[in-house]
């Protein structure tokens, strides 16, 4: 029952209409809600969304596999290392690739790094839009180290284009190794201080639990994967169902919440933050037994040749040009790969029938099948809940729109 | 519970009979094919059945093979219980792409099947709103759609004919 009541044969509304976006602080990202506003509450919201599409799964079908790595760096631009190896192993598996032990534990630092990195960003950001700006800063710094790290071993920061197929383009370097210990020595204190300023704040707790909670089975239906569906106190992890790139060598827990609200959703994200450490500090003890120097499969016909080989080595040079060119041919086959991205299940069904590029390439983005939910969760709630439900279900305007 | 892939195949067919056909295992993946009239039911069923409780839609996709003039939607559907995935496709005719819609059983299918009709001109009957989700509204084509090219076919700027593309 609306506030205002209006004649039958009036020309206004009862409700009053809204525009949440597409440029608005609050979402973080290019897409609209078109709320329909009682008051302070949403009568029913519309999402627009769409802005940053830019057709990768058409591209991709025009690339060679190798250039599509940089498309997928765009998808979770907060997380690109998970996408881009999501997308490596997608290829290995067409191409029944083993990659060498060391390399899946270089993957598992660098993936668990990326998870952070995600993770620290979405609570940081949900302090802020809780009001509380301290926190962000803290993990702001931390997020800079994390970037470090990538610099060292790939060059980029953010559109991290990171390894290739069969492995990386060059060995960590030990700045890259010191870096990454100094961050796990000196990142708990930091994060066990941004703790202390939400987990029990008296303000944190009354602005998120109980906002934007959805049940199990309704999170299910709608496709929920990642921490928003573990919130619901459903442990289905990629990382342990279908384990890639060695997980399953792995000691670490799948954190799980119980109300599947904006509260558990936070704390399920801080928990796999402590997790990603324990499985950091396992992989680099890990990697430190493997032999030195491997840092990719031996597989000439799709790992681009050192260069110094390409001048003295026929061979190297024959392969150089394949592949950069993209005359390698591909065989046929039909797969389904996922991973464990920053917001849940992050999948790739590749088609192909030989040649080039790929006959169809889809991805199944995270965020763009959590975010429909969005419209029933902010029924019926305050704008300002809403707003800070949207910024638990961490959309990333990227992969929300492919 | 485990499920055997030789189980439920025969259970399936018993239940379903000709209407599901090519039952394959790429890379480990259970796929077979059924009709359009089917795949509602077959989806129900495996939904609803208390051992394989395939409560999760993974993905909905189109695919299209110009040559013989077809669509291929395809549905990943998950068990998470078991820990089972499967694959489902449907061919239905580029001349008539028509479809019932999942939404019915997932609503993780809404913006799914949104997103096959935006690319691929899927028309899945029944959808609640079935509209345009990342193109504009008032695009005409389905650019997904293998006739469509990525670039400009007007362009010289960019000649690729030597290197065979």
């Amino acid at each position: 029952m609306a506030h205002i009541q209006l004649d039958s044969d009036s020309l206004e509304k009862e409700t009053t209409t809204l525009n949440l976006g597409p440029t608005h602080p609050a979402t973080h990202g290019v897409f609209q809600n078109v709320l329909e506003m009682d008051g302070e509450r949403i009568v029913s919201a519309v999402s627009t969304i769409g802005y940053i599409h830019r057709a990768f799964e058409k591209i991709a079908e025009h690339r060679p596999y190798y250039q599509i790595t940089p498309l997928t760096d765009r998808l979770n631009y907060c997380s690109s290392p998970i996408n881009n190896f999501g997308w490596h192993l997608t290829v290995e598996k067409l191409l029944n690739i083993e990659t060498p032990k060391r390399v899946d534990y270089m993957r598992i630092i660098i993936m668990e790094l990326a998870r952070i990195s995600d993770h620290l960003i979405c609570n940081g950001i949900l302090g802020v839009d809780t009001g509380a700006f301290t926190g962000f800063l803290y993990l702001m710094q931390e997020r800079e180290n994390i970037y470090e790290i990538y610099e060292e071993i790939c060059g980029a920061r953010l559109t991290t284009n990171f390894g290739r197929v069969g492995g990386f383009e060059r060995d960590f370097n030990d700045i890259a190794i010191l870096k990454t210990k100094k961050f796990l020595a000196t990142f708990p204190k930091i994060m066990r201080s941004f703790e202390e300023l939400f987990n029990r704040n008296r303000i944190f707790i009354d602005r998120t639990v109980g906002v934007g909670a959805i049940s199990a089975e309704k999170a299910l239906n709608y496709g929920f994967t990642g921490p928003c569906l573990r919130a619901t106190g459903i442990d289905y992890d990629v990382r342990t169902a279908n384990p890639y790139s060695s997980y399953n060598e792995f000691d670490f827990e799948i954190p799980v919440g119980t109300n599947g609200d904006t509260y558990d959703r936070y704390m399920v994200r801080n928990e796999e933050i402590w997790q990603s450490l324990r499985l950091i500090e396992q992989a680099l003890a890990k990697m430190e037994k493997e032999p030195k120097g491997i840092f990719h499969a031996d597989v000439p016909a799709y790992y681009l040749p050192e260069k110094q080989d390409v001048y003295a080595n026929m061979e190297a040079l024959i392969y150089h040009f394949k592949i950069v060119m993209g005359e390698v041919d591909m065989p046929k086959g039909e797969l389904y790969h996922a991973v464990e991205g920053g917001n849940g299940e992050l999948g790739f069904y590749l088609i192909s029938e030989g040649g080039r590029s790929p006959y169809r390439l889809h991805f199944r983005r995270p965020c763009f099948i959590i975010y429909q939910a969005f419209a029933e969760i902010a029924k019926g709630s305050l704008l300002s809940d809403a707003i800070v439900t949207m910024s638990s279900l961490n959309v990333i305007a990227g992969e929300l729109d492919a | 519970m485990a499920i055997a892939t030789e189980n439920l195949i025969a259970d399936l067919q018993s239940t379903f009979g000709t209407a599901l056909s090519n039952f394959e295992e790429p890379y480990g993946l259970l796929t077979f094919q059924t009709n359009k009239d089917s795949i509602i039911p077959v989806l129900k069923y495996l939904n609803e059945n208390e051992t394989y409780r395939f409560r999760f839609l993974t993905d909905v996709c189109a695919v299209h093979y110009p040559t013989t003039k077809e669509l291929a939607v395809v549905y990943h559907v998950q068990s998470m219980e078991n820990n089972f995935r499967l694959r489902i496709k449907v061919f239905i005719p580029e001349s008539n792409p028509k479809i019932p819609t999942a939404t019915v059983l997932y609503e993780s299918a809404n913006w799914q099947e949104r997103e096959t009709y935006d690319f691929y001109g899927v028309i899945f009957e029944g959808h609640p709103n079935l509209v345009r989700i990342l193109n504009v509204d008032d695009m005409v084509a389905f650019p997904m759609r293998k006739e469509h090219p990525l670039e400009d076919p007007n362009r010289i700027d960019k000649n690729d004919t030597y290197f065979g593309r």
